[in-house]
């Protein structure tokens, strides 16, 4: 059986480039293959590789991944919204109707972006042993973008999952429903200014976990 | 004797043409039937539902619904503090649960550029290689059980009891240990634990041969399992199949040994087993495998725990720094991540979790097509998916 396992747990690191090199080379590459989709990059030494693309350069992306970098392995595919809760963390039900607090700035993470809404999406080598996030900004007037079933089936689920949650729209997605919902669910639950009706009914009695222990002042 | 031997030949090609009419007719005239396949059918590990479009024995479409145990907890997440959300996900993979915190910790870690001491590192790999045992244990039954074999499934619930047991003296909790922090693991290992557990690990693998003798050679078995669901390797990366899944349509990939983020596999010596059939004999025989190799692993790690604190220091108040972090490990049903967006809160502003199931359950209707009705329970069964790890 010694031909259907495989003992190398140590890989030669010493001889190929750095992770964090090679990751220079990917975003390289994709920079390359997608000319003006491409918008930047970022990358978190030894650890991860984060690239934003023009959402017209979604799927190419997504080609580019698979056939230039060899990123077989689909991970997972998935949206944001930066928008600052309009509830609060807590969202509890001291008062009726909450004055929206101050709207905080929006700000995007890793690889920035302009907008409300952000595609991401997470692929990954399984010969480089890396894996890289790509990030599309979505504008607010328009939430679509084209799907990726053509390049990797698995993202079927994903963006109907994507598109119950955050009601982002997917170009050419044969069969876009809810995944988990109910059919006539009305709201897109994870986008931060639907309400969390559990929280706004009764306060949730875990709140006292983030009060200081008795005689500790600060943290 | 010619009338009555004509009479028999009349007799008999009369019954043929009947029968060859009746062959056309219910060719001609089967109508599609769809069947309904739970939600609480034993084969679903939960409220999964799955719809079949069938022609006769075959089974023309396969539709999995999911949903009846959507618990929101992205959306709880949004609400709640660091400390507060592992036990969410604890309840994710219910069968593995101190799995589900670890790549969840790790993320936060990497975020709060804090690092658990080098023994709570250990302990940590040793909780998760008993969780995978936990869940498998009981995966190796229930094939079995699937199938129309019962005594499997009684030995592992026997078996995999000590592993609970073995858990449950650490965390306190049997099935939601909740023992993971951020910065470490809230105690250390009680007294004589060490010793009950080498114990446990030689009962495991007596439980690992006595299923080989009953299952693996066991013609039943073979039969049903051997070419039924067969995933080639590039279907599976496609779709995303991760864990035991993947490794059994021959893709050498581990995270365990590729990207050891946090965790000590690459300190141990062990292997990643693969086999290259990709049908549901090879599921089986894969975790099997992963079984003993795990049993190996926690004997390894029992020996060479270092000493030291198990708690790294952190504030009492977690406020975790803004930033995003990715952190995947391979859990008993294959790969989990979270992708944590922080915002400086004390809670995460975002929280996208990345389980195995969901994507492993996503072949379905492309593995079940053409495949015959009772096929469709061993594909499922053989793929092995938890609802709670689907639905979140």
């Amino acid at each position: 059986m010694t031909q259907l396992s495989s003992t190398d747990t140590d890989t030669s690191a010493e001889a190929e480039p750095q992770p964090d090199e090679r990751r220079e080379a990917w975003a390289a590459r994709l920079a390359d293959s997608l000319g003006n989709g491409y918008a930047e990059h970022h990358i978190i030494g030894g650890s991860d590789l984060w690239v934003r693309v023009a959402r017209d350069s979604w799927t190419d992306a997504a080609t580019a991944a698979r056939d230039l970098l060899g990123c077989q392995f689909f991970d997972w595919l998935s949206a944001i919204d930066w928008l600052p809760s309009p509830f609060g963390r807590d969202m509890d039900a001291q008062e009726d109707n909450p004055e929206p607090k101050a709207a905080d700035p929006m700000e995007q993470g890793h690889a920035g972006g302009e907008t409300r809404f952000q595609m991401v999406m997470r692929l990954y080598s399984i010969t480089e042993h890396m894996g890289l996030t790509i990030k599309a900004d979505l504008p607010d007037g328009d939430l679509s973008i084209d799907t990726l079933i053509g390049v990797y089936p698995g993202a079927d689920w994903h963006e109907r999952e994507a598109w119950e949650m955050f009601g982002i729209h997917f170009n050419n997605h044969p069969d876009l429903r809810n995944i988990y919902l109910p059919g006539e669910f009305e709201g897109n639950p994870l986008r931060k200014d639907f309400p969390l009706l559990a929280r706004r009914v009764k306060p949730w009695p875990g709140i006292v976990d983030v009060e200081l222990f008795p005689g500790e002042e600060d943290s | 004797m010619t009338a009555v031997g004509t009479d028999q030949r009349q007799q008999l090609a009369y019954v043929a043409t009947q029968a060859a009419d009746a062959r056309l007719n219910v060719e001609i005239e089967t109508e599609g039937m769809t069947l309904n396949i739970g939600p609480q059918h034993p084969a679903t590990h939960g409220t999964l539902r799955l719809v079949a479009r069938l022609d006769g024995e075959q089974v023309v479409e396969a539709e999995p619904i999911m949903g009846y145990l959507h618990r929101g907890y992205e959306k709880l997440a949004d609400v709640r503090t660091y400390p507060q959300v592992t036990t969410l996900i604890n309840r994710i993979d219910w069968l593995g649960s101190f799995a589900n915190e670890v790549p969840f910790i790790l993320a936060a870690e990497q975020l709060m550029e804090v690092e658990a001491p080098p023994r709570a590192a250990w302990i940590r790999t040793i909780l998760f290689e008993l969780s995978r045992l936990a869940n498998i244990s009981l995966f190796l039954g229930d094939m079995g059980m699937q199938l129309g074999a019962i005594t499997p499934v009684f030995f592992a619930f026997r078996d995999r009891e000590f592993v609970l047991n073995q858990i449950e003296a650490v965390t306190g909790g049997r099935f939601h240990p909740n023992f993971d922090r951020i910065g470490g693991l809230k105690d250390d290992l009680p007294k004589g634990w060490i010793d009950e557990t080498r114990g446990v690990m030689v009962k495991m693998r007596n439980f690992c041969d006595e299923l080989e003798d009953l299952l693996l050679g066991n013609e039943i078995f073979e039969a049903r399992t051997r070419g039924v669901g067969v995933i080639p390797a590039d279907v599976a990366l496609s779709y995303g199949l991760s864990g035991a899944n993947l490794r059994a349509s021959g893709v050498d990939w581990d995270m365990r040994r590729d990207n050891p983020c946090g965790l000590v596999h690459d300190q141990l010596d062990w292997k990643v087993w693969t086999h290259p059939d990709g049908d549901s004999f090879a599921r089986y025989w894969v975790r099997l495998q992963e079984t003993r190799e795990a049993t190996h692993m926690i004997e390894q790690m029992l020996d060479g725990l270092p000493g030291g604190p198990v708690m790294a220091k952190v504030p009492v108040i977690i406020k975790v720094p803004a930033g995003e972090a990715y952190v995947a490990t391979e859990n008993p049903l294959g790969v989990m991540g979270y992708y944590v967006v922080s915002k400086g809160d004390l809670g995460p502003f975002r929280v996208k979790i990345r389980s195995a199931s969901f994507n492993n359950i996503s072949v379905t209707p492309w593995v079940m097509r053409g495949v015959y009705v009772p096929d469709v329970i061993t594909i499922l069964a053989s793929l092995y998916f938890i609802l709670g790890d689907i639905d979140r």
